[in-house]
């Protein structure tokens, strides 16, 4: 072998780069065996819809353990965030102040992470821990835990559809644009891969580590703001305990769709991918008349699989790895 | 024959692509000093772990009273009264130091820790031992020497009759090294067999009884110490043949490039100066924990220095993170590329073009064609060899690695080129390819520094060498003077004992 060659197109291969889009398309083969009603123009909508939200999250979630960092504080900075701007459209009627308000107050606390994270070397793990109470709190005392009713025309946003597109798939089909360019055509992606890959070589090869850390959280922000318009709107309701366990689906969304917590890999389409084959996992469950209790024993057994997948394929390249050294 | 404490015979033992230890044999008797010295890598500390366990010889075996023993670790060592001081101390900070003594060996009483015993013989052992310690001290409040003497009283408290010592002076000060010597002579009164690892001259006839030189794992020469002098110490310990095959490039010197004045980081190093011009090649010899690697991190920018200045073709820069010494044009590849060169699990691809993805942005885009282009330019130019740019660098050999760091700094065009232990790891090939694009680059007029701990690279490679010595610049030579024994004479600060004694 002499200089570069071509990738040699191996089954493994193969399976490591498509492993998940063929795991959902056999889903998707399988599923419409088991119910007929599944592949309707109507379920997929339905699913889209369910999965919008949790979905944004995810590609949080993505660009933060590419970075080698999480967020825990999703769902509640979701929820003081939707409630905010439920309140201030009641009082404004303008949609624009809504989204502005939603994202305004996302940023913030994502900026209290980032804070916490890059300039006083919190773990991420920890801070946005605290995050999570803070942030559920505050949106407790601010209605005394009460639901806020009566929010008229906000609906449009979570429940209406452009032609036959519902509203949500536009704002995740616009939001994964918005990852997949991150990552792949700009330098703070390339930063962010480089950082959660090996953050003393990034250091080394002039990045600037900190700045990487804070942008990514800020990104965080805006997509949860986003996300806490449109949980609101969905739910037709200002819910201050709205959302719970959202970061742990967002998680799981990323982590199914190949983002490895070591950090430095992961992709925005793996993220898409993830997350429909949990939202056609319960999907199905649900079609099928599946016990509740038994469809989280299910997508736990999932989660599981997919991290087992994950280290077992580090695991093989490493030893052939091992190998091909020791055989030169 | 069988008064020996301790002795080994023909031992041998090889790593994946490297003979560690070829036929090694050595006595040690009771009550007496052998002093183990040789290079960085002469195979010093690996023979130490393989006397205590750590490592299993290939071949060869360890007699103790004239027993043939088969040591299977380092607890198993403790049975046969083996014990080892680290040069690196493994102490847990939060650990006191009755906890610290009777570590791994608790005594019990019905499944519960028999507190009331460890406090009244570690109590025994200080009075005995005439040490200041309180049992209840932790070990976060003591001083490495401090450290060090309570390891000495846990060999002792295990009635160890043989103790290995490697590089037990490299952390502490010369006061310290008194109350250390005055230890060993104790222990030796009482008949302990001291193995004791070092490549301090001063220290070495002053606590000696035998010397052994190791070189290449080989012992190339085992006597009392009346029948060896310091000078034949160190050419024994060097007396390697020097490799006449390397692609040195005659090249016209220009201007100068990179001139560093008094730089000083307290306790880390003290007032370097030191210039390069473009077109020279400049090492840097020393032993490890000599300073060498700091200064460079200092001048790249990763390490902070608290005074001195730098200078790139005469303008003062100021360099405090690697984004100053990128816009000053300087560059760096680290020692360690695995842990500050490289990222792992990315592709050849976006490892070379990381710290100069600024040239392949269009309005916040980034051209990924651009990009591809000049990746493998570079690669080409480097003949990386690597199945394709998208191949993470973790599933490529060393040299191949090292290349595409070095590949990344060649990207961003600098004037100064940093190399640290540029060949450390890489197979043979691959060196005399990294020896000859260091001609190339001095040849384009860069200025490059070379850091080594290998003598023959520097001596074939290097216009001018700068030696450091404990923080210190202690000597620079010019190519005239290159010979192996002056450098490893300034390297052991034996040079300047000299001069400030006469």
């Amino acid at each position: 072998m002499s200089g570069i060659g071509k990738a040699r197109i191996t089954w493994s291969s193969i399976s490591r780069s498509y492993g998940i889009y063929i795991a959902l398309f056999a889903m998707i083969i399988l599923s419409s065996v088991i119910n007929p009603n599944f592949f309707s123009a109507e379920n997929i909508s339905n699913v889209t819809r369910q999965i919008s939200v949790t979905t944004i999250l995810a590609f949080g979630e993505t660009i933060l353990i590419i970075c080698g960092l999480l967020d825990l504080s999703c769902g509640s900075v979701l929820a003081l965030a939707g409630l905010l701007s439920v309140i201030s459209y009641k009082a404004t009627g303008s949609m624009a102040v809504a989204f502005a308000v939603a994202i305004g107050v996302a940023l913030f606390c994502n900026y209290l992470n980032a804070m916490m994270v890059a300039l006083l070397n919190a773990p991420a793990f920890i801070a946005t821990l605290a995050m999570q109470t803070m942030a559920r709190g505050c949106a407790l005392l601010l209605t005394k835990g009460q639901d806020v009713y009566q929010i008229g025309n906000y609906t449009k946003v979570g429940q209406g559809s452009i032609g036959f597109i519902p509203i949500p798939l536009l704002f995740l089909v616009g939001l994964f644009l918005a990852t997949w360019y991150i990552l792949n055509n700009t330098r703070f992606g390339r930063a962010l891969y480089a950082v959660g890959g090996n953050q003393e070589a990034a250091k080394a090869s002039g990045i600037n580590v900190r700045g990487t850390k804070v942008t990514a959280f800020m990104v965080n922000g805006l997509f949860v703001g986003i996300a806490g318009v449109l949980f609101m709107s969905r739910v037709n309701a200002g819910l201050p305990n709205g959302a719970i366990n959202y970061e742990f689906q967002g998680l799981t969304s990323s982590i199914i769709g190949g983002t490895s917590f070591t950090g430095g890999v992961g992709t925005a389409g793996g993220t898409v991918v993830g997350s429909f084959i949990v939202g056609f996992l319960n999907n199905i469950l649900n079609l099928a008349n599946v016990n509740s209790y038994l469809q989280q024993i299910v997508r736990g057994a999932i989660i599981a699989l997919a991290v087992i997948y994950d280290i077992w394929t580090k695991n093989r390249r490493t030893r052939s790895l091992v190998r091909g050294m020791a055989a030169k | 024959m069988d008064s020996y404490k301790l002795q080994v015979l023909h031992i041998s033992k090889s790593f994946p692509g490297v003979l560690a230890l070829d036929d090694i044999s050595l006595n040690a008797q009771k009550g007496s000093v052998l002093v183990l010295c040789g290079e960085n890598g002469a195979g010093k500390s690996t023979l130490m772990k393989i006397i205590n366990g750590v490592y299993q010889p290939d071949k060869g075996e360890i007699l103790i009273d004239g027993k043939k023993v088969h040591v299977r670790s380092p607890v198993h060592a403790r049975k046969f009264g083996i014990s080892m001081i680290f040069q690196e101390l493994n102490d847990v900070p939060e650990m006191t130091v009755e906890e610290s003594l009777f570590c791994g060996r608790l005594p019990t009483k019905a499944g519960r820790v028999d507190w009331k015993t460890v406090r009244r013989r570690t109590v025994e052992l200080l009075e005995r031992e005439n040490l200041p310690y309180s049992p209840t001290m932790r070990m976060k409040d003591l001083s490495v020497s401090d450290i060090q003497m309570l390891e000495i009283l846990k060999a002792i408290s295990i009635d160890a009759s043989i103790i290995i010592m490697d590089e037990p002076t490299s952390a502490i000060a010369q006061r310290e090294v008194d109350r250390l010597f005055s230890k060993i002579a104790e222990l030796k009164a009482r008949g302990t067999c001291i193995i004791y690892i070092s490549h301090k001259m001063d220290e070495i006839f002053r606590i000696a009884d035998d010397i052994a030189i190791l070189r290449d794992g080989k012992v190339v020469e085992s006597r009392p110490r009346n029948e060896l002098d310091i000078d034949k110490v160190i050419s024994l310990m060097v007396g390697r043949k020097l490799e006449s095959n390397f692609p040195k490039r005659k090249v016209e010197l220009g201007e100068e490039a990179l001139r560093v004045e008094k730089l000083t980081a307290p306790g880390v190093f003290k007032e370097i100066s030191f210039s390069v011009r473009a077109g020279e090649i400049v090492g840097f010899a020393g032993l490890m924990g000599a300073g060498r690697t700091e200064v460079m991190r200092a001048i790249f920018g990763l390490d902070r220095f608290v005074s001195g200045d730098i200078s790139v073709r005469g303008k003062h820069v100021r360099i405090s993170s690697v984004k100053d010494s990128k816009a000053a044009k300087i560059a760096m590849l680290s020692e360690d590329r695995r842990r500050y060169g490289l990222i792992s699990v990315r592709s050849v691809r976006e490892n070379v073009s990381l710290s100069n993805l600024r040239q392949f942005i269009y309005r916040g885009r980034l051209h990924g064609s651009k990009e591809m282009k000049f990746v493998s330019d570079i690669c080409a130019r480097l003949n990386v060899k690597t199945p394709s740019l998208s191949t993470a660098v973790e599933a490529l050999s060393g040299g191949n690695q090292q290349k595409v760091v070095l590949g990344k700094w060649m990207l961003s065009e600098p004037d100064v080129l940093i190399m640290d232990e540029p060949t450390r790891g890489i197979d043979v090939g691959a060196k005399y390819e990294i020896y000859k694009l260091m001609g190339d680059l001095a040849a384009e007029k860069r200025a490059l520094i070379m850091v080594s701990s290998e003598l023959p690279e520097l001596i074939g490679m290097c216009d001018r060498i700068y030696v450091m010595c404990k923080g210190e610049i202690s000597g620079e030579l010019a190519r005239d003077e290159f010979t192996q024994e002056a450098i490893m004479r300034l390297a052991m600060g034996f040079e300047k004992l000299t001069r400030e004694a006469s």
